[in-house]
């Protein structure tokens, strides 16, 4: 439980650090690292690594928008067919932030375990 | 097996990494694109947030302050000239940057290296009608203009200093659905925006259609639908004026008929200059063009005793929109206006001394010429019994996802080659060449300058006497109490005799050739006329005694010009209030002429009492295009349905042919009751009369209306009366017409659906679906205040509050009072915040 926690939280603060920076994909290789040092189960590694970044990334999003009366998040919903509805829109911005999150921590965890 | 295992994830992972950061299709990279740090959500801008902002900025030689209002327009405060220009490029590329480029890119035919191969034949034409040509001579004439050059130079400095600023993340959000990024600024991009607009605006050609409807249908028939002169219309320089350049020659007047006469033709020769075959390319134009209006006023007719001026060009209406609002101040001026994102200067505006607007003069600047080359090889063509060396130029086209494509171009001394072999559809033998005055060297930019400095009648003179295309009506007043109009252009002299330019000209010899231009101080031009007015609404510039022949049949406005005149003449004691109903008025001059006749000729005995009641709705109607109305549904399905039946004969899409103008429609079917041209085509068996085709016009408005669908529409309300949703019929005006400000890149999420409003073609109001008012403006010389709206926002960012909140007012026929500020003035509440930039 600890690690879990340990891992969710190493992984935002060092996305949250990196990602203005570089690239988006830097957080893979955050949760490449932090899947690798951290002890926990395979299953673990992934869903601390998905629930992390989900979390970053819906919560600032969902903050900037907010800021915005989601005027523009209205926009890009109905860009992309969503029928304008932006909470979907935020959950497929979390859900693909964390799918990559969550297998690069994984494999992480796999090389660790070598 | 943990081997394999980890093998698999890494590879699973690294290839979604990739996928997520590549583009697909139409489709952005998703990874780039929804992340929160760097994607499209740092382009939503945080709401009431502005605060006032210092900056450090290299390459202003001075401090420049910019104050922005509530609505966000910029007002910039520099202390010369260069930090000026350096800070209107600096500001317009921070709201405006990829609009700049779009349409810098799609003047230089370089759209398909943003879009990909399905904009290749659209760059082609561009390239091919020698854009970057046109460009590259200004350019260089420019160049030679030290101060012009300077301060061009400075704006380009601007826009890529503001560039160097940007992180991805600060990049527009089209750039990151594009997934491009922004090129550095140049002075040949200030040349190609501004031969943009002059391309939109040279569409006054037809000798390509002239020339097929001659070969088709003969002279007779071409005189009778393509008169140069009427006899109702009212030029912008009023009929009778002397002409003080030359002898007036009357010997090439054509009238045409009208209250009952027969056409006549006042015609010395009958010798017709036109090539007797059939062109299969032209270049494509709207069937109706919407144009522009302006005037102004003296101050003998105005409450104020000073002149008030107007100005309302219609453009096809964009997102973010052609203009951009803004003040700018400088030692040496002090301008307010409209400004084109992308070219320095204040376009249409004014300053505390002057004030000025214009609209299309509709002359024909374009004339075709078939060339003869000796070989397949078209490394020789025919001139003069010799045999002259073709100058070709390969154009390289950088397509997106695909390999470069190449285009050989050909130049000669008759222009370049458009339609040839290798473009345009099946008449590939047919080498057509096109002159065009934008391809002349010319420095539009001094004009603009020197109207934004200027302070009297002579300056504005002065500055016009750069102008060289395409033609555009300078309308103008001063503080002083001057009024004047002028068309101005540069004109080649052309041979009245062989109506050179209606035709496709010959390209074999010098016989039609461009030899000389129409000095300056012979356009048209009228300065306080008695009347006490000027105006101009894309009608005839002058009545038939003008001394230089000027092709321009099937183009001239007939409808707004009358309506304003008469509006303008009656008018007494004039003040703003009076301007803006002026403005936005809907009244139909076409529907009040044309109605009348459609009735008489409609036999009624056929009707349904469902269609009855149509005809009742259409005899009570007032003829005015308000939106709630629905009678203007029923006249404008008729109208384009007769016009469809009757013209057929020009609908060949491989016979490029004009339509009539509305007037000589009207007027034909008044006067002409046998002729050949009421036959339908598509009915082989039957011969169909002047009342068979009303009818079939008539019955198929019904039918147009249950086909049409009647989506929601945009805050239902109306100009003068108070109307709720309940009040509005299923198929008004206003939802009918369904008009759409489209974003730029054609994307419904970033564009206005459905603005209600009123108007159309040949109203003052000229909005339809696409086109209107792009820009309002009244200017008060009496208390020097300005009143202004467009249907769009400063912003270009679809993130921001500002993007389209004038659309709604604007609809409404609403007007926002300008800030004119003054060097010791300061917005007080208006102000939004301040940005103070320092070297």
């Amino acid at each position: 439980m600890k690690n879990f926690l340990l891992s969710v939280i190493a992984i935002i603060v060092f996305s949250a650090i990196l990602q203005p920076f570089m690239p988006w994909y830097v957080i893979a290789i955050v949760a490449f690292c932090t899947g690798y040092l951290v002890q926990q189960s395979s299953i673990a590694a992934f869903a601390s690594g998905f629930i992390a970044m989900f979390l970053l990334w819906t919560v600032y999003a969902g903050i900037l928008s907010h800021a915005n009366g989601d005027l523009l998040a209205r926009k890009v919903a109905t860009l992309i067919p969503l029928g304008g509805n932006v909470i979907v829109l935020l959950v497929i911005t979390g859900f693909i932030g964390g799918l990559v999150s969550g297998l690069a921590s994984l494999t992480g965890r796999l090389a660790a375990s070598e | 097996m943990k081997n394999v295992k980890f093998i698999l994830f890494l590879l699973l992972t690294v290839g979604l990494i990739v996928l997520l950061n590549t583009k697909l299709g139409m489709a952005p990279p998703f990874g780039r694109f929804l992340n929160p740090f760097q994607g499209f959500w740092q382009n939503a801008e945080k709401a009431n947030a502005w605060k006032d902002e210092e900056a450090k900025v290299t390459g202003l030689k001075d401090e420049v302050k910019v104050y922005f209002d509530e609505r966000l327009v910029p007002h910039v405060f520099a202390k010369n000239d260069e930090d000026l220009y350096f800070m209107q490029g600096y500001i317009t590329a921070k709201y405006r940057l990829w609009q700049m480029e779009i349409q810098t890119a799609n003047a230089a035919g370089r759209l398909s290296e943003v879009v990909g191969e399905r904009t290749i034949d659209v760059d082609r034409m561009q390239r091919r009608i020698g854009m970057s040509y046109g460009a590259e001579a200004a350019q260089d004439y420019i160049a030679k203009d030290t101060s012009s050059k300077k301060l061009i130079d400075a704006y380009c400095a601007g826009v890529n200093a503001y560039i160097k600023t940007l992180k991805p993340k600060d990049y527009p959000v089209e750039y990151k659905l594009l997934d491009y990024k922004p090129e550095p600024w140049t002075a040949m991009k200030v040349a190609l925006l501004l031969k943009n607009m002059a391309n939109m605006l040279s569409v006054f050609e037809y000798d390509i259609e002239n020339t097929n409807f001659v070969a088709k249908y003969g002279e007779k028939n071409f005189r009778q639908l393509y008169p140069d002169f009427i006899d109702a219309e009212d030029p912008i320089i009023p009929k009778g004026t002397a002409w003080q350049a030359g002898e007036p020659d009357s010997n090439y007047r054509i009238v045409y008929g009208c209250d009952g006469e027969p056409m006549k033709i006042h015609r010395e020769t009958s010798n017709m200059n036109a090539p007797h075959e059939l062109f299969a390319n032209a270049i494509e134009k709207p069937d109706e063009i919407t144009g522009s209006n302006n005037w102004a006023v003296s101050g003998s007719k105005t409450k104020s005793g000073k002149p008030i001026l107007c100005n309302d060009p219609h453009l096809r209406l964009s997102l973010p929109s052609i203009w951009y609002e803004m003040q700018l101040v400088s030692p040496n001026m002090n301008v307010y206006g409209a400004t084109l994102p992308g070219s320095p200067a204040v376009i249409i505006g004014f300053n505390d001394s002057i004030a000025w607007g214009v609209t299309n003069g509709g002359r024909d600047v374009r004339d075709w010429y078939k060339v003869k080359f000796k070989d397949a090889s078209r490394n020789e063509y025919e001139y003069n019994g010799q045999w002259l060396k073709s100058e070709k130029r390969v154009e390289v086209y950088k397509v997106k996802g695909k390999p470069d494509y190449l285009d050989t171009v050909i130049y000669t001394r008759f222009g370049v080659v458009v339609f040839d072999q290798n473009f345009g559809t099946a008449d590939s033998k047919k080498n057509l060449a096109m002159r065009w005055t934008a391809h002349l060297p010319s420095n539009e930019f001094k004009t603009f300058y020197k109207l934004n400095c200027g302070k009297s009648y002579d300056d504005y003179i002065d500055a016009l006497k750069n102008y060289t295309c395409p033609a555009q009506n300078f309308v103008f007043a001063s503080r002083s109490g001057d009024i004047a109009i002028k068309q101005q252009g540069r004109f080649p002299v052309r041979n009245k005799a062989s109506e050179q330019g209606k035709y496709v000209s010959d390209g074999t010899t010098d016989k039609d050739e461009w030899k000389s231009f129409i000095p300056n101080e012979d356009n048209p031009t009228i300065k306080n006329p008695e009347r006490g007015f000027v105006s101009s609404a894309n009608q005839h510039p002058t009545d038939s005694t003008y001394p230089y022949y000027y092709p321009g049949v099937g183009v001239y406005e007939n409808y707004r010009n009358r309506r304003i005149n008469k509006l303008l003449s009656d008018g007494k004691d004039i003040d703003v209030a009076f301007m803006k109903k002026m403005q936005t008025d809907n009244y139909n001059l076409l529907a009040s002429e044309a109605l009348p006749v459609l009735l008489s000729l409609l036999n009624k005995s056929s009707l349904t009492s469902d269609e009855k009641k149509i005809v009742d709705e259409l005899t009570k109607w007032n003829y005015f295009n308000n939106a709630h109305e629905v009678a203007p549904v029923y006249f404008d399905i008729w109208w384009n349905e007769l016009r469809k039946l009757l013209w057929d004969e020009m609908a060949d899409k491989n016979i490029p042919m004009k339509q009539p103008t509305f007037y000589v429609t009207v007027e034909f079917l008044k006067h002409d009751s046998t002729s050949e041209f009421y036959d339908n085509l598509s009915t082989p068996d039957k011969k169909e009369t002047r009342e068979d085709i009303v009818l079939m016009a008539f019955k198929r408005i019904e039918d147009t209306l249950r086909k049409k669908d009647f989506t929601e529409v945009n805050e239902p309300y109306d100009t003068d009366d108070n109307y709720t949703k309940d009040d509005l019929k299923p198929h008004d005006w206003g939802g009918y017409k369904d008009t759409k400000i489209s974003h730029l890149a054609n994307l419904d999420p970033f564009s206005s659906l459905h603005v209600y409003n009123g108007g159309n073609i040949g109203v003052i109001n000229a909005t339809n679906t696409t086109n209107g008012p792009s820009w309002r403006m009244i200017v008060d010389e009496g208390v020097m205040k300005a009143y202004v709206v467009y249907p769009g926002g400063e912003s270009g960012n679809p993130g921001s509050a500002f993007y389209d909140n004038m659309v709604g007012p604007w609809a409404k026929g609403q007007y926002f009072e300008a800030n004119f500020m003054q060097q010791t003035g300061d917005l007080g509440n208006k102000k939004l915040f301040v940005s103070t930039f320092k070297p």
